[in-house]
């Protein structure tokens, strides 16, 4: 699509180009914060595509993709920027002598002995970018707060240099997968968008437009059967990538319906906790056909 | 702070008078129902009413959902408030402008002077089973105007959309009674019937201001309107979520602790002795380490008839607890008590964890009545040697006796072995010591908490997590 999207059905589409099928209000949002210049914040339980739309958004923008994976203990050193030492040692070794201190501090801490890591780099950029904070929920507090600097206004504060600030208007995605509140100050300053796992129709759609191959009813059973499955309190219900690989499995397997056999024997490919095992195999697998082929056929 | 940027710098009167005036008003409804919308969040919601066109009504709910509304619960009050706000703005529009949509016997109700009830059944079961919304309003009409036809209108609206559902045989339950045809008969979808209801209801009120020509009084959302719509398992699941997010917290809020306090005690003992070596004079303070809180927790839980109900929260809150705390007895009780520990150790899986619990741990003796009295003494013996000032009694349950001896002197032994006892109790606090509750006999030894809904869990755990000697 063109790069610069002016409708939300635009950003539908242009999502839609690169293989990412958007609800409508992921479409609306991710308009919005473009044409708003803010951030997102995109929550919702595992596996439902939210990194996945920062790549797609990416690809669909024509814009490169700056991504910073959150974890405990991450700091600015790790995420902003840190001085190179070594270099700097070696450029006050190699002055030495002639120099007076005042010229080599000056010189010490300029641009050329930044380090810089991915939040600098997205600032510093020449040519927009999309900028995505990955489990944002994993750091700790600190380091939220040192965001909303760069959140807000699009700069960084460095002591020794001043204000950097952005030179384009990057279209920035925190996600969370609401392992802890996040704080007031972040939220207010982001859009906010729940994503959750799609509807029957939906993932369908997505199935099918990742694994073309597969017989239409096959994935409409499937997409059911992993819809019951998720109904399940379940460690860790499937995500659509999982739907998308049992998918792929059972092409490989040539398979005609869904049936019971063939649901115990391919069910780790989408459970993948033991207890989980159990329990989809007790709730689940006995709703299914025991026959293969012609009966399961007729029924769906 | 220049907290709103618009790229073009343009005034915000794009829109019209009166939707501003009434999106600040709908923000101060947002407001009183716990949604914490500041002024930061009102003008970037204008901001994005400018780039979309607010005609468009999903899209103009969408987009203010997602600059007011920032996180799944605030979502939730926020549908419920956009509801309620705008069907309001829109009646009372209509009063204003005099507009009726249907006047007397004519348009819809004439259309259908006998309508088939058996037909509107189905067609409603059709319906909710992947109809659309229009459809669905449309159906609500239409049985509406059927059931006021025979009169059986009570006049209070919650009472008629429960008649209504119930004379339509809409049922969330299968019932192979039916016709293999019929589409009622695998049971209908929950969420379905819910919506149903809603537009029942909300047709039913508009009637009712058609009628009267005033709005009725603004009802604030009650717990039940707040709650998540879901089935128990899904409960479970925020529970532990709840409890997940709260193990997070314990930590940071431990941390904290730490930071206030780091310079508070001297330990007497080792600065003296670090005195010795200048000469006896205190050069060198030495603090008391101050060493994160390890709690030893001592679970009981009632799962006797009486609290059924709450039990199997209970029996989540006992089993999310297990998962945070590494040290930590779990008892389950009724007559006797019965340590579950090992089963909680032995099994990961909430469900396996209940079943085993009602297979194996013998609580019931002879009636299935809660015997207070008797589990005191039980568990006195049970732990005796185990309790210390460092650990932490915690009940479950809703201290009816069912007339039986409270044996409060137990209880009061127990509480003064335990560093801190509390109890928490699934009752809303209206109903303690009414009928057979004894709490306050109980209350007197112990810190006692309401708590049937994860918020008030959440209460309660910050008050675990607050250090034992705290001011």
């Amino acid at each position: 699509m063109a790069a610069v999207p002016d409708s939300v059905p635009a950003v539908a589409d242009g999502l839609r180009a690169v293989g990412y099928l958007p609800a409508d209000s992921t479409a609306l949002v991710a308009y919005l914060a473009y044409k708003l210049g803010k951030p997102i914040l995109v929550e919702g339980p595992a596996g439902v595509g939210k990194t996945e739309l920062a790549k797609a958004l990416a690809k669909a923008l024509e814009r490169r993709l700056v991504r910073l994976q959150c974890y405990e203990g991450l700091d600015e050193a790790k995420a902003l920027y840190e001085w190179n030492y070594r270099k700097q040692l070696l450029r006050i070794q190699a002055e030495g002598q002639g120099a007076g201190w005042d010229d080599v501090q000056d010189d010490i801490f300029g641009e050329e002995f930044l380090l810089s890591r991915p939040l600098m780099d997205a600032i510093t950029s020449e040519q927009p970018i999309v900028l995505l904070i990955d489990e944002i929920d994993k750091t700790d507090q600190e380091f939220e707060a040192m965001l909303l600097e760069l959140l807000s206004d699009f700069q960084i504060s460095i002591p020794e240099l001043g204000r950097v600030e952005a030179r384009t208007r990057p279209v920035v995605l925190l996600t969370s997968n609401n392992s802890r509140e996040l704080t007031e100050a972040l939220k207010r300053r982001c859009l906010y968008l729940w994503l959750d796992y799609p509807t029957l129709e939906h993932e369908l759609e997505i199935v099918r437009l990742h694994v073309p191959e597969l017989d239409r009813t096959v994935a409409r059973k499937l997409v059911e059967v992993i819809g019951m499955v998720r109904e399940l309190d379940l460690k860790k219900p499937p995500s659509i990538a999982e739907s998308i690989d049992w998918a792929r499995a059972l092409l490989l397997l040539g398979a005609r319906d869904v049936d019971a056999d063939l649901f115990r024997e391919t069910l780790s490919i989408i459970v993948k906790h033991r207890t989980d095992l159990d329990v989809v195999a007790e709730r689940v697998g006995v709703r299914l056909d025991p026959a293969a082929g012609v009966a399961g056929q007729t029924q769906t | 702070m220049p907290v709103r940027r618009r790229p073009d710098g343009r005034p915000p009167e794009a829109l019209p008078e009166g939707l501003a005036a009434s999106l600040v008003e709908f923000a101060e409804e947002l407001r009183a129902e716990g949604v914490g919308s500041g002024t930061a969040e009102l003008l970037d919601a204008f901001a994005v009413l400018d780039e979309i066109s607010w005609t468009a009504p999903e899209d103009f709910r969408e987009a203010l959902a997602a600059t007011l509304a920032k996180s799944q619960e605030d979502r939730r009050v926020f549908e419920l408030v956009f509801e309620r706000f705008f069907f309001r703005a829109a009646e009372a529009a209509a009063i204003r402008e005099g507009v009726r949509e249907r006047g007397g016997d004519d348009g819809i109700d004439a259309a259908h002077t006998d309508i088939d009830l058996d037909e509107l059944r189905r067609q409603i079961a059709a319906a909710l089973r992947g109809g659309s919304e229009s459809l669905m309003r449309d159906l609500a009409r239409l049985a509406i105007s059927a059931f006021a036809r025979r009169d059986e209108g009570s006049g209070v609206i919650g009472v008629d959309v429960q008649r209504i559902r119930r004379a339509l045989g809409l049922r969330p339950e299968p019932r192979p009674a039916l016709p293999p045809d019929d589409p009622r008969r695998a049971g209908l979808p929950r969420e379905a019937l819910r919506r149903f209801e809603a537009l029942l209801r909300r047709e039913l009120e508009r009637g009712q201001i058609e009628r009267t020509e005033q709005l009725p009084p603004s009802r604030p959302l009650s717990e039940l309107d707040r709650a998540l719509p879901s089935g128990p398992l899904q409960d479970l699941a925020a529970v532990h979520r709840v409890v997940a997010q709260l193990k997070r917290r314990l930590k940071t809020q431990g941390q904290e602790t730490r930071g206030h306090r780091r310079h508070a005690h001297v330990d007497v003992r080792r600065t003296m002795r670090a005195s010795l070596q200048t000469g006896g004079v205190p050069v060198d303070l030495r603090f008391k380490p101050v060493r994160p809180r390890r709690p030893e927790i001592y679970v009981l839980c009632d799962v006797s008839t009486s609290v059924t109900s709450a039990s199997v929260f209970f029996l989540s809150v006992l089993h999310a607890l297990h998962d945070s705390f590494r040290k930590m007895r779990s008892f389950v009780f009724i007559e006797r008590i019965s340590e579950v520990t090992d089963v909680f150790d032995r099994e990961r899986d909430f469900r396996a964890v209940s079943e085993a619990i009602g297979r194996d741990a013998g609580v019931a003796d002879v009636s299935g009545y809660t015997d207070y009295g008797r589990v005191w003494s039980e568990f006195r013996e049970l732990v005796e040697d185990d309790l210390h000032p460092r650990a932490t009694v915690i009940v479950l349950g809703d201290a009816r006796t069912n007339g039986r001896d409270p044996r409060a002197d137990v209880f009061a032994e127990i509480a003064a072995r335990a560093g801190r006892t509390f109890w928490l109790n699934p009752e809303p606090r209206l109903y303690w010591n009414y009928g057979d509750s004894v709490i306050s006999s109980y209350e007197r030894h112990c810190q006692a908490f309401e708590c049937w809904t994860t918020e008030q869990l959440e209460d309660f755990v910050k008050a675990l997590a607050r250090p034992a000697h705290a001011p």
